[in-house]
């Protein structure tokens, strides 16, 4: 019915705390270019910038084609109050346990594997790292 | 229906951006993530049906066509996103 709304929230949230950290990394790292970009490596691997944007490119297209197939199913509307569960008082109650359940659990789950893909690239990056610099002393 | 289609389109989505690795100048990235976060939450919609006793995927013709309609919107937004976010000549002329 609307359990979009929750990882919409969620991405809402990490979209701005990832402007907060694209901020902070710009100020601390010296720029190789002029772009305002801060540069992909860091002394400790990936920047932080560049996984919460992951994790928002993950959150907002979800949410994006979610709306889509909610707008097809009729649940959603482009007129107030947008949701149609809104227009009966007996399918409010449904709809926020929809968004309490499903939603949240889409959230989390949406989350968890991004934390597996920020452990992995690390780690990924780490090795590649190690092995370009063995490579070199050889 | 729309999961599997939006699973296939996330899956090439993201050989094509493989392929391009470590330049992205088409931002391929951006289209897979959208793909695949749509069939992250899908999937857990689908685990919550069959905690209801609902089927876990519907083989519709409406429900493949919801799917290939999700499929070209995400493509549109990406071409947006692409467009204002001024790589018109990246994107057209390169």
């Amino acid at each position: 019915m609307a359990c979009f709304l929750v990882p919409a929230a969620e991405a809402v949230v990490i979209t701005v705390i990832k402007k907060s950290v694209k901020k902070k990394e710009i100020s601390k790292i010296n720029l190789k270019s002029d772009d305002g970009v801060p540069d992909i490596k860091t002394e400790t691997g990936l920047s932080w910038s560049r996984k919460l944007n992951w994790l928002t490119n993950l959150l907002w297209g979800g949410v994006f084609l979610l709306a889509i197939e909610h707008i097809w199913h009729g649940e959603v509307v482009l007129r107030p109050p947008f949701l149609t569960a809104m227009n009966n008082p007996e399918n409010i109650a449904p709809m926020l346990h929809e968004i309490a359940t499903v939603g949240v659990s889409m959230a989390i789950f949406v989350t968890a594997i991004w934390s597996v893909m920020v452990l992995v690239s690390d780690y990924l990056y780490k090795t590649t790292a190690a092995f370009k610099h063995a490579m070199g002393e050889e | 229906m729309y999961l599997l289609i939006t699973f296939f389109a996330a899956i090439i989505a993201t050989i094509v951006w493989y392929v391009q690795m470590p330049k992205d100048p088409y931002k391929v990235s951006t289209l897979s993530f959208m793909y695949w976060g749509a069939s992250l939450m899908w999937l857990v919609d689908g685990f919550f049906c069959i905690a209801e006793g609902e089927p876990f995927l519907e083989m519709s013709f409406k429900d493949a066509l919801l799917g290939f309609t999700a499929v070209i919107c995400g493509l549109i937004a990406w071409m947006t996103i692409l467009l204002v976010k001024g790589d018109k000549i990246n994107f057209f002329y390169k």
